[in-house]
This record gives C-alpha cells, structure tokens and sequence, in this order.
C-alpha cells in the first residue's frame, strides 16, 4: 500500500499545484498572494491530522507495548514538526505582503508556534534517551500529554488577543469562499494528507528496518 | 482512609518531613523567590509604576522559575537515595505516588509564593495587603495545574544527563496556558476587579488542573516503571 501511495501523493500534489495557480481565481482584495493559502491551510490542517495520530498511536504503545506503535508515533511526530514549520513559513511569507510584517503576537501565530516548540520538544525528548524501551515511553506520554494541551492552548491564546482573520472552511456556518477556490483547497488538503501518510509509511519502513539491524547486529 | 488516599498521603508525609528536617528545598527556594524580587527591580528600575504594571506577570515568572527548580529538587531527592525504586516497588496504583507528589510539589512551591508576595508588597512598598487572599487562591490553582504537569516531566528528566536543561524545555511551552490564565486572575485580584469578569479563565484553569491531574495519574505509573 505504501508503493500505490507515493504515485498518487506526486499526482495529487501536480493537480493541486496546477488548480491553485490555474484554476482557482485571483482574490479580488488581496492578489496572487492569496494563492499561498493552497499550501498553508493545507499543511496546518496535514499538522493536526499528524498530532492526532501521535496521541492515538501513544495511546495504542502504552496499552499494548508494541514497538510498530511506537514507531508509528515517531515518524508522525516529526511530520508534524514538518508541517507546522511549513504553516509557519508559508504563513510568514504571506503575513509580510499583507500585514506588513513577518510576525506578530496574534492569537493563531502564537498558539502554532507553541505547538511546534512542543513537538520539536518531543523530537528531543526522542533523541536524549539512550534505552530505546524508555525512550518510547516517554515519547508516548509526552505526546498524549502534548495532544491535550493543544486545545487547552488554543482556547487561552484565543482569549489572549486575536487578530487572525477568522477560520472559514472548518466552522458551523457554510463557508464563506468562491467554490472554485474551495475546489482547489480541498484538492490540496487531499494531496497533502496523502503525502503525509506516504512519508509516515516510508519513515516507518526506516524505523523498522534500523530496528531490525540494530538487533541483528547485537545477535 | 482508601487505599488510594492512603498511599497519596504516605508520600507527600515523606516529602514533608523531608524538608522539615533538612530545609534545604524550602530555604533555597525562599531565598531564590527573593533573590529574584532584587533582580527584577534591578532590571526595571526604580520606577514604582512599571512595576505596578507588570506585578502579575513578573508574580507568576518567578513561581515558574522557582518552581522548576522545585520539581527538580523533589526527584533529585528521589534519584540519590534510590528512593525511586522503592517508589516503583511500592504495591498497587501508582496513581496515588503521583498526587503525594504533586501535593508535595503544590506545598512547597505554594510556602515559596506567600514569601514572595509578602517581600514584594514589603520591599516594592505596595499596598497589596487586601487581595492577598485571592491571590493565594490563584496561586494555588495555578500551583496544581503547574504541579500536575510538571511532577511527570520531572520524574522522565529525573533519569537523563542533561536534566537541569530538558526540565524547563518540555515543562514550559506546555503550562503556557496556566501562564495566561494565571497572570489574568492575578491582575483581577491585584485590581480588587470581581471574579466574575474572569469566569472564563477560571474555567480554563480548573479544567487544565482536572485534565492534567487525571492524565497524570493515569500515565505516572508507565513513567516510574519504564
């Protein structure tokens, strides 16, 4: 399955380039700026698919003490550091043009960068432990504890101060967007989450294979 | 007394006497709280206004600050003696291990916060006398919830090289939101302001302190035991 996968992430990936720039017009208000938003919803949205397959698979590790879960949250943990660094590039670059700065203190700026300090923490905390066994406990508790934090955190920087336009495909009301561009944002989301899951195969299939060496090579 | 409640109490007891008979955590934790009062002043100046402005948040700096060092001290005492394999030993629930720990935690940090207080309102000569009862209120809400996490980021830091470093790393970005919601309740409580203009940020905090206690003490016994 992770072979079919990788044909078709290229192949979503092409379609959605091709409909942000062709087939999705230009924003009225901001310009060809705008289209930037094909790859940043896109890739926060990949990110929190990420975070929710770290908790389940920790979860899943802790109950059954299976290394595959284990390594099932380590290669999603750092897709999700991938993908929220993009979220933050992409949004950096779009902020400048349209904001008139790189970054500012606004609630969702704040919230996404707690989030990639967490998850870059929980790479570390990966990487500080020598016993594989109880470095993938604490990984596992670190990402459930992670993963409940991120609506906690979300909520009191929301509170905090806001200043993000407000969200417009993922809220109660019908969205609020020309269905070409809707058209072009669901292709990239699509594309995106096929990637991550081919990446996560692919750095899955490394993670076992180095286990598998590392225990040959102690026989 | 349940099992549970039993095994909680045994283990906070322990930490107290403790720190009774060797004073070492709360003295330096106190003289840190103090220290750090000096050094705020320094770095702001003189000026009685901008420290009036700033009080909730340089309040709940120095009980973040202070209680890293807190929780690292409570599992270096564990980690010399090998006090935590008794610890891991111990019968039954690990649950209970994890709320005497927290509570240990929660006591000291909270002895280490009214000193701090009280030195603020004496040496910054701050007329904050009547809102010190709700102000250890928030203190102590914002103590649990900061407790509560960081009583199981200390124990895995307890076992590594670089714990001194990797506490604070994991620990901080994730109490951002007792952070926020803290430093709120505390500006409520400093400008006499009635709770309920804040009622979101109590929910907010009580429910982190619910959310954390609980996955605490469901996720400290794979913790000691890995």
């Amino acid at each position: 399955m992770g072979r079919a996968l990788g044909p078709l992430s290229a192949l979503l990936v092409l379609a959605g380039i091709a409909a942000a720039f062709g087939y999705a017009p230009r924003d009225a208000i901001q310009g060809n700026v705008q289209r930037i938003m094909y790859l940043h919803v896109p890739a926060i949205l990949t990110a929190y698919v990420a975070i929710g397959v770290v908790l389940v698979a920790s979860i899943a590790y802790l109950w059954s003490r299976r290394p595959d879960w284990d390594r099932t949250a380590a290669a999603a943990g750092e897709l999700a550091v991938c993908f929220i660094a993009l979220t933050l590039v992409t949004g950096s670059i779009w902020g400048k043009p349209t904001w008139g700065t790189w970054w500012t203190w606004d609630a969702r700026l704040t919230s996404t960068a707690l989030l990639f300090v967490i998850y870059l923490g929980y790479l570390l905390l990966r990487s500080v432990v020598d016993d594989p066994e109880r470095g993938a406990t604490y990984a596992a508790v670190l990402g459930i504890v992670g993963a409940l934090d991120v609506p906690i955190i979300h909520f009191s920087v929301q509170w905090w101060r806001t200043l993000h336009q407000p969200a417009t495909v993922l809220r109660p009301q019908a969205p609020t967007m020309d269905g070409a561009m809707l058209v072009a944002l669901v292709l990239n989301v699509a594309a995106f989450v096929c990637l991550f899951a081919y990446l996560a195969a692919r750095r899955y299939r490394l993670l076992t294979l180095e286990a598998q060496a590392t225990a040959r090579a102690w026989q | 007394m349940p099992e549970f409640a039993r095994r909680a109490w045994a283990v906070l007891w322990k930490d107290l006497v403790v720190e009774r008979r060797a004073k070492e955590g709360a003295n330096a934790l106190g003289f840190f709280a103090i220290l750090l009062l000096f050094l705020f002043y320094l770095a702001l100046g003189p000026d009685r206004e901008r420290i009036q402005s700033a009080l909730a948040g340089l309040f709940w700096l120095a009980f973040l600050l202070a209680g890293v060092l807190g929780l690292g001290r409570s599992f270096a005492l564990e980690r010399e003696n090998d006090c935590l394999d008794a610890l891991v030993l111990a019968p039954g629930d690990k649950g209970g291990l994890y709320l005497g720990k927290v509570a240990g935690t929660t006591a000291l940090m909270l002895g280490m916060e009214v000193v701090f207080i009280v030195a603020t309102g004496l040496l910054y000569n701050l007329d904050l006398w009547a809102a010190v009862p709700r102000l250890l209120v928030v203190a102590f809400f914002g103590t649990v919830g900061f407790a509560a996490v960081g009583t199981l980021f200390a124990a895995m830091t307890a076992q590594l090289r670089a714990r001194e470093v990797l506490l604070p790393v994991f620990l901080l970005p994730l109490v951002v939101p007792v952070l926020l919601a803290a430093v709120r309740l505390t500006e409520a409580a400093l400008a006499g302001e009635p709770w309920s203009g804040a009622a979101a940020w109590w929910q907010l905090l009580v429910g982190f302190d619910v959310v954390f206690v609980v996955a605490g003490m469901l996720t400290f016994e794979f913790v000691l035991e890995a």
